[in-house]
């Protein structure tokens, strides 16, 4: 579909002209889409959409320090996002999910620590976050009443979260070459996340890995910017899809995990960030 | 174009170091360096040459070393993935031994790690072609395996051995990732560690689906929240310590 024609009737007021908060886009986003196929649209639409607001971060530099900050702050967001649900009650208590849920709130807590630690003086400040998104979710059961369904919201974007998470550290790789240590930890967080994101996929019905561009059963089409781009199948050259022996585009894309931009990252970060 | 593998050689006699000896883009090879055609070819004599380059020395293949001894060391641990989950799948009693959810986890497995070695073979391939060097004597050649007493029917045998090899994986991508000097390298070695991670948390959650383990006290640090890595040559002696690899090889120039 033509998503441009299909954005106009947004883009030529108040999004653009930074009459509504992003809020109230993505409100309106959410309801649009339960009438429109928005699957090409990004997580991250609304920050393009009003750059208005104020407390949007920027991309980092494409330095090792920038890396850092960025991981930061996307730790930040993580430990925030589990804290809270903890808090919240929303997750079932005494079985596999809260053990789980303990395990990746207290990795999360110590990125925090260790990356503020790192970066001493040249650590960014926490922003203030709000995972409904102005209403659009409700993790934390807040307003809806309904834990089961709260639930389900909270694991929709802690799966969101860890994918991104995931695909954010690998797209900072580069720029933590020039410094061997710094690269080794980025690295040890990385693979913590991807444990995580298997993990929560799963609790969700999920594989623990990407098909395709796929985000899954019961994720919003809000979060498809954290897919796209993960059907990739040509890794240097190879075609891990129909080369000698293999066996097609899923387990081709599913064996390799694809990186995401600083800006797309920050453009999905934004949509929490207030 | 840009996973199109390019050399552009320039003068010798002009290079400064020998990432200007090379000028790849895409695929690239830098750091350490390739031997050229043309340059003396001296490593089979017995003197360990300074270009690094996996081949037989002294009648044993060594891994080599800068980039390509790296890559090299990722298709060696590959080799032994793909082939033990290929046993895996291919067992007498395959359906009788794992539920629906293994199967279909392992069978992932499988797939996933042979794409990865492909995936490794060609790349290395292409490399070596492009430099002009014979992959018949500098690609690793296809290794042979051993898995002992490992009883393939018996599912919790295998799950530990999977479990093992996984995060046997994680910590090794980890380890190595310092050491590669090409960012094109660096990403694709970030975009299968973390599959390896979800492959390990996946297998870990199926031995044991109601606890921690999928990101274990034993494998994520309790202070930093780090996961292992650890040096190529660390890994190499674990994983000659199992005696799983039938095939001797040394790794003289890796870290």
């Amino acid at each position: 579909m033509n998503i441009l024609k299909f954005l106009e009737p947004f883009t030529n007021d108040n999004l653009v002209n930074g009459i509504g908060s992003r809020r109230d886009s993505f409100t309106q986003f959410g309801n649009i889409g339960k009438k429109v196929a928005l699957a090409s649209i990004p997580f991250g639409l609304a920050a393009i959409s009003n750059k208005s607001f104020a407390a949007d971060i920027g991309p980092t530099p494409n330095t090792p320090t920038g890396a850092l900050q960025f991981a930061l702050i996307l730790e930040y967001l993580e430990k925030e996002f589990y804290i809270l649900g903890l808090q919240s009650g929303v997750i079932p208590t005494g079985g596999r999910d809260e053990k789980v849920f303990m395990q990746i709130s207290a990795h999360e807590t110590d990125h925090v620590t260790f990356l503020a630690n790192a970066l001493g003086a040249n650590a960014p400040v926490k922003p203030t976050f709000d995972f409904t998104v102005g209403g659009m979710f409700d993790p934390f059961n807040a307003t809806i009443n309904d834990s089961t369904a709260a639930y389900a919201q909270f694991l929709v974007l802690a799966q969101a979260f860890e994918d991104t998470g995931v695909r954010a550290y690998k797209g900072q790789a580069a720029n933590l070459i020039s410094e061997p240590q710094l690269l080794e930890y980025a690295l040890q967080i990385h693979s913590v996340e991807a444990r995580h994101a298997s993990e929560v996929r799963r609790l969700r019905g999920l594989k623990g890995w990407i098909t395709g561009n796929e985000r899954g059963a019961g994720m919003p089409v809000e979060t498809q910017g954290t897919y796209n781009g993960e059907q990739e199948i040509m890794q240097a050259g190879f075609n891990t899809s129909t080369s000698a022996g293999l066996f097609g585009p899923a387990a081709g894309s599913e064996s390799f995990d694809e990186p995401l931009s600083t800006q797309a990252v920050v453009d999905i970060a934004n949509v929490f960030i207030v | 174009m840009k996973n199109e593998v390019k050399v552009h050689e320039v003068n010798p006699s002009n290079f400064k170091n020998r990432r200007d000896f090379l000028k790849i883009s895409g695929l690239a090879v830098a750091g350490t360096g390739l031997l050229l055609a043309g340059c003396n070819d001296d490593d089979d004599n017995g003197t360990p040459d300074d270009q690094q380059l996996p081949g037989v020395r002294n009648g044993v293949f060594d891994l080599g070393g800068g980039d390509l001894g790296i890559l090299t060391y990722a298709y060696a641990l590959e080799q032994l993935e793909a082939d033990f989950y290929t046993k895996v799948v291919n067992a007498t009693g395959f359906a009788a031994t794992f539920n629906s959810t293994e199967q279909e986890v392992l069978t992932d497995l499988y797939k996933h790690e042979l794409i990865h070695r492909e995936f490794f073979k060609a790349a290395i391939t292409g490399v070596l072609v492009e430099a002009g060097q014979d992959p018949a004597a500098r690609l690793l050649p296809n290794l042979t395996f051993d898995y002992g007493t490992l009883n393939f029917s018996d599912r919790n045998s295998v799950l530990a051995t999977s479990k093992a090899l996984e995060d046997t994986g994680v910590a090794a991508y980890n380890g190595a990732g310092r050491y590669i000097v090409n960012p094109a390298y660096l990403l694709l070695a970030g975009k299968i560690v973390s599959v390896e991670a979800r492959h390990a948390s996946a297998i870990r959650s199926l031995i044991n689906p109601n606890s921690t383990d999928f990101a274990g006290d034993d494998v994520v640090n309790i202070t930093t929240g780090l996961d292992v890595a650890r040096k190529p040559s660390v890994i190499i002696g674990e994983v000659k310590s199992l005696n799983i690899i039938q095939n001797n090889f040394t790794a003289n120039y890796l870290s």
